[in-house]
């Protein structure tokens, strides 16, 4: 399973690479050309959203580190305890919809503490790989083409990603408690 | 946005004077500024590749095939965006990419999709149906493989670094069809408000 699936992992790149080139080969395109005319705008798309990244960063960074973040998710605590969810999982759930750096660390450093393969090592698993970084996420793609108004989107990306930590967390019980 | 920025940080600094260290404010403040440029600076080789490589494909008619192949369903998400507009190619590719857990190849396929959305947008400040609906679809998107998770596991001694696999594949999936149905009602009762 494990052999099958990284290694599933390790050939998306290059078959999608080799697939593409051959075939705009095939077709006749100056591969080259419109290559280096694409990546021209991938620079220039990464250096316009750079002040928004800037942004969020900061922003993240300071809740964080101020225990504004800590002092937040205190209240949930009991309620996760009475589930049988250890509460050390709530800062990468709340970390999760906001960046990707941060929420990998947090993974990470329950790996370090606990072990990847007790119960929060697993549901740290599942949770940081079935979801994604939602506000993040938002933010830079509305920020890349100047939409101000996001209208509902925030409201649905949040509300889909607790449907999954629901369905994350009542995996893990179901499987690995 | 705006809300959540200004909350924040205001938030933030309150939290620190509350506590009474509010010099963490200034180091937090900057250090992740800089994180946010490295983070940045690893992201413009990605971004320019993978772009360059969905130029090929798209002067090659690679995406256009692809995005007739799975034109029935993205009709269906998306009954705003004309059929073979390039905005269909660059969120087939975006979502493929995401589906592979390759989160920094479906980045620069997202933003290229939101430019060509942008362009049928009628409201430039405000975020068209299919712009909600795509973003819903992106942020709650279903992991085939998580590949990252999985090499993490690895690398801190997991016996089966790989047995997440399967739960995280259907959490993803409920958080997906949670996404699709949500985004489905928000629009309809929106676009009622808006008539």
């Amino acid at each position: 399973m494990f052999a099958l699936l990284s290694s599933a992992a390790q050939w998306a790149v290059p078959v999608f690479l080799l697939v593409v080139v051959v075939h705009g080969w095939y077709k006749g395109v100056r591969v080259y050309e419109a290559f280096v005319e694409g990546a021209r705008e991938g620079f220039w798309l990464a250096v316009k959203i750079l002040p928004y990244i800037v942004g969020i960063y900061v922003a993240i960074g300071v809740f964080r580190d101020s225990g504004a973040l800590a002092a937040v998710t205190a209240p949930l605590k009991p309620l996760l305890q009475a589930m049988g969810v250890p509460a050390e999982i709530l800062p990468l759930m709340v970390v999760r919809p906001l960046s990707g750096p941060p929420s990998l660390g947090l993974t990470l450093e329950i790996f370090d503490r606990y072990g990847p393969d007790s119960f929060i090592g697993r549901l740290a698993s599942v949770l940081y790989g079935s979801t994604e970084t939602t506000i993040y996420v938002l933010a830079v793609y509305f920020a890349s083409v100047g939409i101000k108004k996001a209208r509902y989107s925030l409201a649905v990306g949040l509300l889909a990603d607790l449907a999954g930590y629901a369905a994350a967390i009542f995996l893990c019980l179901w499987i690995f408690a | 946005m705006n809300i959540i920025f200004v909350v924040f940080l205001v938030g933030g600094i309150l939290a620190a004077a509350w506590y009474g260290n509010v010099g963490v404010i200034t180091t937090a403040a900057v250090d992740s500024a800089g994180a946010a440029v490295t983070k940045l600076a690893g992201f413009v080789g990605v971004m320019t590749l993978w772009l360059g490589v969905a130029k090929i494909a798209e002067r090659s008619g690679l995406l256009f095939s692809l995005s007739k192949l799975f034109q029935p369903l993205m009709g269906l998400l998306f009954p705003s965006v004309p059929k073979n507009h390039p905005a269909m190619g660059a969120m087939l590719m975006n979502m493929t990419a995401n589906m592979l857990g390759l989160g920094n190849a479906a980045t620069p396929f997202g933003l290229k999709a939101m430019g060509e959305l942008q362009k049928l947008n009628p409201r430039k400040d405000t975020a068209s149906t299919a712009m909600c609906t795509f973003l819903a679809i992106n942020t709650a998107s279903i992991t085939l493989v998580p590949a990252t998770i999985i090499s993490f596991r690895a690398a801190s001694g997991s016996a089966n670094p790989a047995e997440i696999a399967g739960p995280a594949l259907l959490a993803s999936l409920v958080a997906a069809l949670v996404a699709v149905a949500l985004d489905y009602y928000f629009r309809r009762k929106d676009n009622n408000l808006w008539r």
